[in-house]
């Protein structure tokens, strides 16, 4: 019943790339409202993982539940119509539409409510209201991310995923990120955040997995990792 | 002074039959990276269609829009029944887009016969128009203005549509759009279907200027290939430019060097894939 209540379940996901076995029996668990921070070294598997749950890359085995719901054979369209928001590494914002247009493709309102329209997207990020008619691919990468995550944002999502949203900016513009995440966590929504930045992802965990050669190495709560930092960095190594 | 007049005004109506034809091209392959080399075919099946319209009775106009529609639901079946099955294969989708466009040329041949079916100007554009002295069929001025029509329509479309941003978010990063939510197959079909209307609609108007016979289909799809190269795939107003400067090489090469209009034709997509193979306008690579 655990499972059932809880926002996004892997159970033993393997995936491959070509011949490839990358993911390696992947079980994780977020439960409703949290933050769950999933690290590791480059190559480690949390990107791939990441495109598993969205159904940009298909689980060999294994399976994924939001909220209960399979989701492992869906199409990446149907998982996001499910309520399963990417806000994917490189940003991958669509340069030929404006920030406007990017915002309304990605636009979903849902029967159980649906907190987050055009103008509580422009309340997180000022910028882009400021920008709203200009091209995309014209912005600064920080604007970008900040439209990637708009988008995701746009559909109303049960669960969103965030893959390295720190990647490539000036430390101003990270801290800038990273209180707009903090205040997208405090409207309760459940969230996996995939992070370099260490200490980003600390500072807003609840949870923490780190994932070593497609395999789950760790897997326990931020207040314990913060207590002993030595918990994680065993397994990370590089920090 | 007649002969340059003429040939221009032909010019632009070959041109814009050339972008009726070519705008659906282009949208199909930026989108679905697909080369439907069935689209010569659409654009000859619409012609036949018109053809069978008129002989139930219907005018022109009535008889194109009945072509454009049949024509699209026929666009739908190839997209859902035959491409659908061959995503991510471009090799096979070439393969069975020219084995579809052989069929449906046998097909024509089978149901309408192999000679040449003109299709009546409508008798209130029979009479030329007379300007300045200068003398204008005026069909060919009808055939431009349906054309600048449908460009604008499609520009607005595309450019101030929802449906509209999310064919350019496909076009931007298809995996990314589906991400968002963008249900691909119903893009798909849809975008499908509005590059065989336009084909189908293409064929229709242009009947009284090419007639319908057999061989329309390759005359036509070899000029969709040479607009789009030259044009860039993928844009409308690179489509639109590029319709208009084949249909003046074209005109002017038959009229001025018959024996080398198929160099003059050419060489200008060789020399774009040689030094702009984003065409002129595009940004995706032929």
């Amino acid at each position: 019943m655990a499972t059932d209540t809880s926002a996004l379940v892997l159970e033993s996901v393997h995936a491959y790339y070509g011949h490839s076995h990358v993911l390696h029996g992947v079980s994780l668990r977020l439960d409703e409202g949290r933050l769950l921070a999933l690290l590791g070294r480059n190559g480690a598997g949390k990107t791939t993982t990441i495109m598993c749950i969205a159904g940009l890359l298909q689980a060999r085995e294994g399976s994924i539940r939001m909220f209960g719901r399979a989701l492992g054979r869906l199409a990446p369209e149907f998982i996001a119509r499910a309520g399963v928001r990417l806000v994917p590494q490189g940003r991958r914002i669509f340069p030929s539409l404006t920030v406007q247009e990017n915002l309304a493709v990605a636009e979903q309102k849902r029967a159980g409510g649906s907190p987050w329209s055009f103008a509580r997207v422009y309340e997180l990020f000022p910028r882009l209201r400021e920008r709203h008619r200009q091209g995309a691919g014209s912005l600064s990468g920080g604007e970008q991310q900040m439209l990637a995550i708009g988008r995701a944002l746009m559909g109303n999502p049960k669960v969103l995923l965030m893959d390295e949203p720190s990647e490539g900016l000036a430390p101003l513009i990270v801290a800038e990120v990273g209180r707009a995440i903090e205040q997208i966590k405090r409207e309760g929504l459940s969230i996996i955040l995939v992070e370099q930045n260490f200490k980003l992802a600390l500072d807003l965990a609840d949870d923490v997995v780190v994932i070593n050669t497609g395999q789950v190495a760790f897997s326990g709560s931020a207040d314990a990792v913060r207590a002993e930092n030595e918990l994680v960095t065993q397994h990370l190594g590089v920090f | 002074m007649q002969f340059w007049q003429i040939q221009t005004l032909n010019s632009f109506a070959l041109g814009g039959l050339l972008f009726l034809l070519s705008s659906g091209f282009a949208l199909i392959f930026g989108l679905m990276r697909i080369a439907n080399l069935t689209h010569g075919a659409l654009f000859m099946l619409g012609a036949y269609a018109a053809v069978s319209a008129m002989r139930a009775g219907f005018g022109l106009a009535l008889a194109a829009v009945i072509a454009a529609l049949s024509v699209a639901v026929v666009g739908g079946l190839i997209e859902r029944l035959v491409l659908r099955r061959l995503s991510g294969n471009a090799q096979g989708q070439v393969l069975a887009t020219l084995g579809l466009s052989f069929i449906a040329s046998d097909f024509c041949l089978i149901v309408w016969g192999g000679d040449t079916i003109p299709i009546q100007t409508p008798a209130m554009f029979q009479a030329p128009l007379r300007f300045m002295g200068l003398i204008f069929p005026t069909y060919r001025l009808v055939v431009v203005g349906i054309a600048v029509v449908v460009g604008m329509v499609l520009y607005l479309l595309m450019e101030r549509t929802r449906l509209g941003a999310m064919i350019r978010a496909g076009v931007d990063d298809m995996q990314m759009a589906r991400a968002v939510g963008i249900r691909a197959s119903a893009l798909f079909t849809t975008v499908f279907c509005l590059g065989a209307l336009l084909a189908g609609l293409g064929g229709a108007v242009g009947g009284p200027i090419f007639s319908a016979y057999p061989g329309l289909d390759s005359d036509m799809l070899s000029l969709a290939l040479i607009v789009v190269i030259l044009g860039g795939i993928g844009s409308l107003v690179g489509t639109f430019v590029a319709s208009f400067i084949i249909g003046f090489i074209y005109t002017f090469g038959t009229a001025l060097l018959p024996d080398l209009a198929y160099v003059i034709l050419f060489l200008p997509m060789v020399i774009v894939i040689a030094f702009r193979p984003t065409g002129l306008f595009g940004t995706i690579r032929t």
